[in-house]
């Protein structure tokens, strides 16, 4: 058992890293991202890691120059938020073309204009599908112990992408809490070094990003998306090996008081503390209402979230950024999609809360909750509300 | 060796073709001859981080790959970033010996559009940070790979597809931007310009540049006849011209002393280089005037920073 101490998830996040001994960090400041990688900086002046620490002039560099380090065989890392994920948006999708698994923690934060460091999902919404496997922390423990999980499916030989841990700004990134600590031998046995099959090497040269002509390009893509869909696999493996390390266990998809509910909500992040109080306080009144969240959400676990559904009569999701033009925003798009062919489809009701760190109180979440019931006693499933908005 | 001789003596340099032929440059394409000579003086032991533009489409089709040393493009703003990042990455891994003792030359090359333009930022955290690592800039005055669009390196009164010699607006508007003083005021060991004509000059500051730790810059003069509308027999001949003119004038940035690289008694009258060349085809002689006016007026500058240098 590691030592439990309290301590702010972003430190522990950076602790993590840096007791995954990291090679390479590329960063940039910026909120509420920036203890990370100032904590980090800590530990490399110091004279604790033996790491090289570019303080780049821009996120679009800070990947670059990532792309840069594990190309030649650095285990890397970086953090970010918000504009600064929007400004890496081109690097990011090359990144996994390369086969180069960086890992990257996002601490999510809403996306200007109007400018605002608050949380929600806006900048991870906007890079869902720039092929990293994605993974979602909701509190400072699981910050700290994915991290390592993080590397250890980014770089197994059978998966060699990149990697996103996401992790709600402010509400988990400034937040102090009780965190157990790894040992460093617990760390040095479930991560093994990283050791690249093929990397930038003056005795073995190698071409990196070469031109994708016709005839090769459509081939390349569909073998990474066959690469991103294979990971699902290591991840459980990953997931596995973490419980046997330190004994907590984390699931592709996390359920709560789901099995026999008769209305499940659906969301994402570290909201679901939240939604689980508010479960709590109606199941003590005789309503059997559970959730679901996702884990992994790339590469996205299709039929774990299946069968955490299950047969329930009716599905709640919510919303933190918004799919301007579309009255279906992205994680809808997505509940929508995963029962368009399933043999069972519940009614679905959409909702958008958050956003821009509007703040999501246990009252919200019964509301949300409470509305999920009366659909499933017969109420019409109604267009997507916007909870918390002023009118 | 080739220090020793001042001449023309193609026999000293390494048989080895680390920028291999067949590749899919232009007739006369003097960037390919620019990367080819740059291979020759840095030998196998060398990392190439490519920016996106005509160098990197020619030589990288996969599977022909015209490189004999490891090379990465990313994309077109950020070489210097990832260059950042290779000799970062190199640094520490050998310091914890997980990668073999011994020098490797670590090099960002980028066209004129991937430079002047839209890779300046990215080259200024390289150049800042002190990375020990040298970017080449290839300068074909223009985005060549696009179709001759202007960047900020075509010089004025240069008619490109984004900068037509027109009735109301003939040509280029704006005066080339001297990106060696850019580079020289982040105060880095060694920068300077070379021209593909004068090969052994570059081929020597190469080697210069990296006899010194940090960050260095060689901005490099590289004829596209494609895009200046010359025989591609004859870019040899422009290149000398641009640096016999006074146009572009070959020099060196050594620790912040200037030093010019060639001595040229007189300079040779300018429309020498202008008028074979079809992009300055249009030119009036008024707009002739302001290039000369403009190019002396540089050129005295660059003699006297040599003056006050070698004083400090």
């Amino acid at each position: 058992m590691g030592k439990r101490k309290g301590v702010e998830s972003s430190i522990a996040l950076a602790d993590s890293a840096a007791m995954c001994r990291i090679e390479a960090i590329a960063a940039y400041p910026i909120t509420p991202q920036t203890h990370i990688v100032e904590h980090l900086s800590e530990w490399v002046n110091d004279g604790h890691l033996e790491a090289e620490f570019v303080p780049v002039e821009s996120e679009h560099s800070a990947m670059s120059a990532a792309l840069g380090m594990s190309a030649v065989g650095a285990r890397t890392f970086t953090a970010t938020s918000s504009q600064g994920l929007a400004l890496m948006h081109e690097i990011l999708f090359i990144a996994p073309a390369m086969r180069l698994p960086i890992v990257m923690a996002v601490a999510n934060r809403s996306l200007s204009g109007p400018i605002s460091i608050w949380n929600d999902h806006s900048d991870i919404m906007t890079d869902r599908d720039i092929g990293w496997v994605q993974i979602f922390a909701e509190n400072g423990q699981e910050c700290f112990d994915l991290v390592p999980a993080c590397f250890r499916v980014a770089e197994d030989k059978r998966v060699v992408l990149p990697t996103i841990l996401n992790f709600d700004g402010f509400v988990v990134s400034h937040m102090i809490e009780p965190i157990e600590f790894w040992t460093q031998e617990q760390f040095d046995a479930y991560l093994p070094p990283f050791d690249p099959q093929i990397k930038l090497d003056v005795r073995k040269p190698v071409a990196m990003g070469a031109v994708g002509i016709p005839e090769i390009y459509y081939e390349a893509r569909l073998a990474q998306q066959n690469a991103l869909l294979n990971a699902k696999a290591v991840v459980v493996e990953a997931f596995a090996e973490l419980e046997k390390t330190v004994g907590r266990k984390y699931n592709l998809v996390e359920t709560y008081k789901a099995d026999d509910a008769d209305a499940i909500l659906y969301l994402m992040g570290s909201l679901s503390e939240t939604a689980m109080t508010a479960v709590d306080n109606l199941r003590a009144q005789g309503k059997k209402v559970g959730l679901v969240r996702p884990r992994l959400w790339r590469p996205f676990p299709t039929q774990e979230l299946l069968a955490a559904f299950g047969n329930v009569p009716v599905v709640g999701v919510c919303d933190r950024a918004l799919a301007f033009g579309l009255e279906h925003h992205m994680v809808a798009q997505e509940i929508r999609t995963l029962f368009y062919d399933a043999p069972h489809r519940p009614k679905l009701v959409e909702f958008v809360i958050g956003l821009g760190g509007r703040d999501v109180t246990i009252g919200d979440m019964e509301h949300i909750l409470n509305r999920l019931l009366e659909v499933k006693n017969g109420a019409p499933v109604g267009p997507v509300e916007y909870v918390g908005v002023r009118k | 060796m080739i220090e020793q001789y001042n001449v023309y003596a193609a026999k000293l340099l390494p048989p080895e073709e680390l920028f291999a032929s067949g590749h899919k440059a232009c007739q006369g394409c003097a960037p390919a001859l620019a990367l080819r000579y740059l291979m020759k003086a840095l030998g196998p032991n060398t990392i190439v981080c490519n920016a996106t533009g005509c160098m990197e489409i020619v030589s990288s089709a996969y599977p022909d790959i015209a490189w004999g040393v490891p090379w990465i493009h990313v994309a077109f703003e950020n070489a210097a970033a990832v260059a950042s990042g290779v000799e970062a990455g190199i640094k520490i891994l050998q310091r914890k010996g997980k990668l073999a003792p011994g020098k490797i030359n670590v090099v960002a090359i980028g066209g004129d559009g991937g430079t002047f333009d839209i890779g300046l930022q990215a080259l200024s955290g390289m150049l800042e940070r002190g990375h020990n690592a040298m970017y080449l800039c290839y300068d074909n005055e223009a985005y060549m790979n696009t179709g001759i669009q202007r960047s900020s390196g075509t010089p004025f009164g240069a008619s490109t597809t984004t900068s037509p010699a027109g009735k109301a607006i003939p040509g280029q508007r704006t005066v080339k931007t001297a990106l060696l003083e850019i580079a020289a005021a982040h105060q880095i060991a060694y920068a300077a310009t070379a021209c593909t004509s004068y090969p052994f000059d570059f081929m020597e500051k190469v080697k210069k540049a990296f006899s010194y730790d940090g960050a260095k810059m060689i901005h490099i003069l590289a004829p596209c006849p494609t895009g200046w509308r010359t025989n591609p027999g004859e870019v040899i001949k422009h290149g000398r011209l641009a640096v016999q003119t006074g146009i572009f004038p070959l020099y060196e940035v050594d620790h912040g002393r200037y030093k010019m690289s060639l001595d040229l008694p007189f300079l040779k009258p300018l429309k020498m280089y202008l008028s074979p060349q079809g992009r300055y085809r249009h030119l009036t002689e008024e707009q002739v005037a302001i290039i000369e006016a403009n190019m002396k007026a540089r050129y005295a500058k660059l003699q006297a920073l040599c003056r006050i240098t070698a004083e400090v």
